[in-house]
């Protein structure tokens, strides 16, 4: 394939994969909602997780998007240094925004800040939000499509412990954010929490971890401990789906984390909705791709 | 069987329904959210849409313009109720709407202004947004659409919308205040439990 020819082709699987992830959510949630659904005894919650069902079913057949609210588009990347279009997936990724909101159709969420305006178009200044981990000595592309809807971000939260707080502190932060903020963000929620050294680096990692699976763990036996002590916390608090109670609050608590100053411990939360559209794809070098987060996809 | 109201809605209709209650809606359901809150609020702009004894729906849908100039409604599910807080009391006296549609709960404020009013906030359960716009039968006009896609007040004529759970009804009953209470009586022991388990730093 000539460059150009390379360039198109992979502008428009990408432009395919942002428009399907919007309709059909990724298999993991799939799993982990029916699994919950089951085991939920509140009639209200038990209503509420039917309809959630209903609606995917109906997204599903009418090929629309399963919720109004696409988000704005952020493409978390880890490339190769090698893989063969680095410099181009930038203006490939900002083509895919562009022709999905048409294709999909997405909902117009770009405003740009200061002039107030909605462009119309999901594009604007750094939107779709480009994050970049970079592998030397590789030559593939994992692609990770995630519509970050208004609700689900709203709960974010960041911010710096004093040492004396310890994980304590961070416990208390994730419970005083979810209950209070949490309830609005359609739940049962997927509860990212990054650990790290300062806010901008606990924030970016608390969203790189609602971006790894449902029911994954953290490597770390500590941190694995404390994903788990969260999660049946939090569960037992009972937000249940939409915040009406319930059994359960969360599909799952993931945690990432980085080594820290001694003297700071950052902490930040991110949340993903029950309607978690988040799809992983990955390029090898010779563009043939793999989708890793849904079964049985045909673009 | 399912209870069904019907826009205008009276009252009466209203007064025997408590927090928790299922509800649908049949008439007209107007989406009405941040923007359009302010400009009646802030900057004092008569609503272009007329929602006395109506609804509205804190919602910003995907729309589909026709060949022909009409429109069809794709997806459209709740917003946070809770960005309106601010505004919704005031936004109740001045319009008259009786029913108010979103996702999550709203404030005291809010609660206040149903109490006053006779009004209600019901929740339709959020990111539902192709079930929903399956029972919308036409958008029968389509105001301040300077405001783009997700903020223009679309007017939709829609058929048994729901299931609409009511949350705050016209006695000032509020169920997610309420929850909320709940949830913050129950973390403290949970914590207590977690914070001896997780004392890594020694």
């Amino acid at each position: 394939m000539s460059s150009e020819k390379s360039v198109e082709y992979v502008s428009d699987i990408m432009t395919k994969f942002t428009s399907y992830i919007g309709k059909r959510l990724p298999t993991d949630v799939k799993k982990k909602q029916a699994e919950l659904r089951k085991k939920e005894t509140n009639p209200m919650a038990i209503e509420i997780y039917d309809t959630m069902a209903e609606n995917q079913d109906a997204a599903d057949k009418l090929d629309r998007p399963s919720c109004q609210d696409t988000g704005v588009i952020q493409y978390f990347l880890t490339v190769g240094a090698k893989f063969p279009l680095i410099g181009e997936l930038e203006d490939i990724l900002r083509t895919a925004t562009l022709e999905a909101t048409k294709k999909g159709p997405l909902r117009h969420n770009a405003v740009e800040t200061f002039d107030e305006k909605n462009t119309g178009t999901n594009t604007g200044s750094k939107i779709p939000w480009l994050d970049w981990d970079i592998v030397p000595n590789d030559d593939t592309a994992t692609i990770e499509v995630y519509m970050a809807g208004g609700g689900c971000t709203l709960p974010g939260h960041a911010k710096v412990l004093m040492p004396g707080e310890g994980y304590e502190g961070v416990a208390d932060f994730v419970f005083d954010v979810i209950t209070s903020r949490g309830v609005n963000a359609c739940p049962p929620l997927l509860v990212g929490v990054g650990v790290s050294t300062s806010v901008e680096t606990a924030a970016r990692l608390s969203k790189k971890a609602i971006l790894r699976p449902v029911d994954t763990k953290n490597p770390n036996a500590n941190a694995a401990l404390m994903e788990e002590l969260l999660e049946e916390g939090l569960n037992e608090v009972g937000i249940g789906p939409q915040g009406l109670t319930g059994d359960n609050t969360v599909m799952g608590v993931n945690i990432e984390s980085s080594a820290r100053h001694p003297s700071t411990i950052g902490v930040a939360v991110s949340t993903g909705c029950w309607a978690h559209r988040r799809g992983t794809i990955k390029f090898n070098s010779d563009l043939s791709y793999e989708i890793i987060s849904h079964e049985d996809v045909t673009l | 069987m399912k209870k069904i109201l019907t826009t205008p809605i009276t009252d009466e209709a209203l007064a025997e329904l408590n927090v928790g209650d299922i509800v649908y809606l049949t008439g007209h359901l107007v989406t009405c959210r941040d923007v359009a809150h302010r400009r009646l609020i802030e900057l004092k702009q008569k609503l272009p849409v007329d929602v006395r004894g109506g609804a509205i729906f804190h919602a910003g849908p995907i729309v589909r313009q026709k060949d022909d100039g009409s429109f069809e409604m794709v997806s459209i599910g709740p917003t946070t109720s809770m960005r309106m807080e601010k505004f919704e009391r005031q936004f109740i006296a001045e319009t008259g709407v009786k029913m108010i549609i979103g996702k999550g709960g709203m404030g005291e404020e809010t609660a206040a202004g149903c109490l006053e009013n006779k009004a209600v906030h019901a929740v339709f359960p959020g990111g539902c947004a192709v079930v929903a716009a399956t029972k919308v039968e036409a958008i029968e006009a389509a105001e301040w659409r300077d405001l783009g896609m997700p903020e223009t007040l679309w007017v939709n004529r829609v058929k048994e919308f729901g299931p609409l759970i009511i949350s705050i009804d016209t006695k000032g009953n509020n169920i997610f205040e309420d929850n909320k209470k709940k949830f913050r009586d129950r973390k403290g022991a949970i914590l207590d439990r977690i914070h001896e388990k997780v004392k890594f730093i020694k």
